[in-house]
């Protein structure tokens, strides 16, 4: 059984339905000789190649440095669907922030009885290192990634919030690059908002946020755990954009609270790090001992307000997908507003009566692990074998606590390149939020496409390409 | 700049060197072998180990050097770290942790050699295949050396380059004319005779001064002559004393807080530029030519440690 066979939203209207914002997109496609398009196909495929726009996809032989799939037909938007998600965005992100300082401080939303004290207390997110600690403007999630779905003209959904270190906005910006070169037509009569000045944004979001012992002209590096990660290419190319330093922990250390990185005139020092590294690898001192990729004192360098990171330690306690049920009350009590993005009806299986409801309805649901990413650790019911239904329930009762259910959601799709010709395809949304001083988000996002008839899974690391997504201006 | 960085701009830019220096050692080799009136047509293929200065290695894998073997070590070996597949592999590596000290067409040039060294598959290696492949190295060495030359902002990143490229070309070239103290001629009378005509004019060949001899020399090839261009001339680009002209150049020129530290380094390579720029060459074959150029190469490594030390490397 696929997807497919319930009917779900095509974004474009495709093939007889042609919605107005790919009016444009219509006529090229029909002027457009498949043999021309197979051929932009290969020349994209080599500009993402000499660019090194690879992803890391951790299995075993094969090529390591992977090329994700990149489908030239552009997801567009209007103005004015753009504009609502984008308030509903803005909204989100601040009550997340909000409801992290709160967790680290005066605690007021558990106090309230709004959210399970154990759910955040015993939450392995929840750093204890991080409690009493002020940071500039009060921002824990610099940068937030937030996935989102649509279901119908007016139905958009947040799937999950990332607010630790998400990625993929390299390609959001590559991405258009790459379709500017090989369609430059297309673009004179498009009108679509450009997204090349977010690494600018990201920059002044990054400069705003020094911390309070920095006196001067803020110095800001990007630390990345090294060419091994999967995301490398990501770092390099944010870093470059930015023209920051690149740096890996051995880079860094920190003296008397105080960060510095090598540089070779001496010890030079450093204000504020966009780190691109898990909290439990930060720093070897407070958390893994072990870690090799981190810096030992960082923590007591944040604390000293010698350093800032973006992202904060202990973001993460927004983005676990149990608490994520509770964004809306968190919208509601730190803004006072009514959400304008909905979340995903969830169950949280931690409760014995949806428990069984998820047990029961297992095989319409999407089941995921708390603790998971990546699109690993979950179950999708609907395509799911027995067998792998059977192991999962057994998973899921032994630990119900760490799992959550939701419906599986008729994803909208979006005409794609395949190799029987143009076929429509499941996609989701990432926007990239950046909050410092203020809030700014680049127009548009992150489109990931299962390039799989019907599958619903749009994981890079599980077969999921990506689209440019075209804000259009007017 | 970051001292990680400087670090991997200085042995890219050493990496690419090697190579372009191995795919000349290789071409003469096999031109020298092909064009040679005696019997004996292994000694060329033993002198480009000699010259790569991996006679050891090469021994431990193989019990002779001849063209086969030779090429399968030098050129393609993934055990020879120094062999040219490894060289690009390890620049690439290089360039890819330091991308952002990289412009895009240094980094284009760079990926590019990479991803084309693919097309040469070492198993279906003939003559013809093997003349194409050793071009194909010059010419991507030379793309990378000419793309950071004209496009990098000339600051510390540049001058690491710089200094990565010179002092390792300053190694080769050393190493090169020392092969003539390890290869024996077939019998004493040999010496002026035709073989060793033969290897100081392959000698020329590898470094591309052939022409330059004659512009500065004319005649017949010397032996104290190509010395003398090898080592002494300012003119040529491949001279050791070119070569320290640029190390010390681009040494004074690093942006450098702590002048205690890197003070090493700058008085080693001003100290060996000056015994270079105002030496003769009969003084250095007084000496002779075999033990001034192992005290040299010895003094290159010094060097490289050094100025590691003084950077933070």
């Amino acid at each position: 059984m696929t997807a497919a066979a319930t009917p779900c939203f095509d974004e474009m209207g495709w093939p007889d339905e042609i919605r107005p914002p790919y009016a444009l997109i219509d006529a090229w496609l029909k002027a457009l000789p498949p043999e021309q398009l197979a051929l932009k196909r290969r020349e994209a495929e080599v500009l993402f190649r000499r660019i090194g726009i690879t992803f890391a996809v951790y299995t075993e032989g094969g090529d390591p440095e992977r090329l994700i799939p990149f489908d030239l037909i552009p997801r567009v938007m209007a103005q004015a669907e753009w504009k609502r998600l984008r308030r509903g965005l803005e909204q989100r992100v601040r009550a997340l922030n909000a409801f992290i300082h709160d967790v680290y401080h005066d605690r007021e939303i558990l106090r309230a009885g709004k959210i399970p004290e154990r759910l955040i207390l015993n939450n392995p997110q929840f750093r204890p290192e991080m409690a009493g600690l002020d940071l500039p403007h009060r921002v824990y999630t610099h940068i937030a990634g937030i996935d989102m779905v649509r279901t119908g003209p007016d139905e958009y959904y947040v799937l999950e919030d990332n607010c630790r270190t998400p990625s993929g906005v390299s390609y959001m910006v590559e991405n258009r690059e790459v379709m500017m070169r090989l369609f430059p037509d297309l673009f004179r009569r498009a009108g679509v908002a450009p997204v090349a000045h977010y690494a600018d944004d990201l920059l002044e979001t990054l400069r705003s946020v020094a911390p309070v012992n920095c006196t001067g002209d803020p110095t800001v590096a990007l630390l990345t755990p090294g060419i091994h990660n999967s995301a490398y290419y990501e770092h390099a190319f944010l870093a470059d954009e930015m023209g920051i330093d690149l740096v890996e922990g051995a880079d860094l250390l920190v003296k008397n609270d105080v960060c510095y990185m090598r540089t070779t005139s001496g010890l030079e020092r450093v204000d504020v790090i966009y780190r691109r590294l898990d909290d439990d690898y930060l720093d070897p001192l407070v958390f893994r001992p072990e870690s090799t990729l981190g810096v030992s004192g960082l923590t007591f360098a944040c604390r000293a307000g010698n350093v800032n990171l973006a992202n904060a330690i202990g973001a993460g306690i927004a983005d676990d997908k149990a608490v994520y049920i509770h964004v809306p009350t968190m919208i509601r009590f730190y803004l006072g507003e009514e959400p304008l993005l909905q979340n995903v009806p969830t169950h949280d299986c931690s409760k014995p009566d949806e428990l069984a409801y998820t047990l029961e309805h297992i095989s319409e649901l999407v089941v995921k692990a708390v603790h998971g990413s990546g699109g690993y650790g979950m179950l999708v019911g609907p395509h799911a074998s027995r067998a792998e239904i059977e192991t999962f329930t057994e998973k899921l009762k032994a630990n119900p606590h760490d799992y959550v259910a939701q419906p599986t959601l008729a994803l909208s799709t979006v005409p794609t390149f395949v190799d029987a010709g143009i076929a429509p395809r499941h996609v989701d949304l990432r926007p990239f939020v950046l909050s410092g001083e203020e809030i700014k988000i680049v127009p548009g996002g992150l489109t990931r496409v299962a390039l799989r008839e019907g599958s619903l899974v749009v994981n890079s690391s599980q077969g999921g390409g990506t689209k440019d997504t075209w804000i259009l201006e007017s | 700049m970051l001292a990680r960085t400087a670090e991997s701009l200085f042995w890219l830019a050493r990496y690419v060197e090697r190579a372009d220096y191995l795919a000349r050692l290789l071409q003469v080799a096999g031109h020298m072998s092909a064009v040679r009136v005696d019997a004996d047509r292994v000694s060329e293929w033993e002198s480009a180990i000699v010259a790569a200065g991996c006679e050891e290695d090469f021994a431990d894998k193989h019990a002779q050097a001849d063209a086969a073997s030779v090429v399968a070590w030098l050129a393609f070996d993934r055990d020879n770290p120094s062999s040219i597949v490894n060289c690009i592999e390890t620049a690439r590596r290089n360039a890819r942790t330091v991308r952002t000290a990289l412009t895009s067409d240094m980094w284009d040039a760079v990926n590019t050699s990479w991803m084309e060294l693919r097309d040469f598959d070492p198993a279906k290696m003939n003559e013809d295949r093997l003349a194409e492949f050793l071009d194909w190295v010059k010419s991507r060495t030379s793309q990378v050396h000419g793309t950071y030359a004209s496009t990098m902002l000339r600051r510390d990143g540049f001058h690491f380059t710089r200094i990565g490229q010179f002092l390792e070309r300053a190694d080769n070239t050393a190493r090169l004319l020392d092969v003539k103290y390890h290869v024996r001629l077939p019998s004493v009378q040999d010496v002026g005779g035709l073989v060793d005509y033969y290897q100081w004019l392959a000698i020329l060949r590898v470094v591309g001064a052939r022409r330059a001899y004659r512009v500065l020399f004319k005649g017949r090839v010397e032996p104290a002559q190509v010395a003398e261009l090898l080592l002494l001339r300012q003119e040529f680009p491949r001279s050791l004393v070119f070569c320290f002209d640029q190390i010390v150049a681009n040494l004074d020129a690093i942006a450098d807080q702590d002048p205690q530290r890197s003070a090493e380094a700058k008085r080693l390579a001003h100290s060996q530029y000056a015994e270079l720029r105002f030496g003769r060459i009969d003084k250095v074959l007084q000496v002779g030519l075999h033990e001034y150029l192992t005290a040299f190469v010895l003094r290159c490594e010094e060097l490289g440690t050094e100025i590691a030390l003084g950077h933070l490397f």
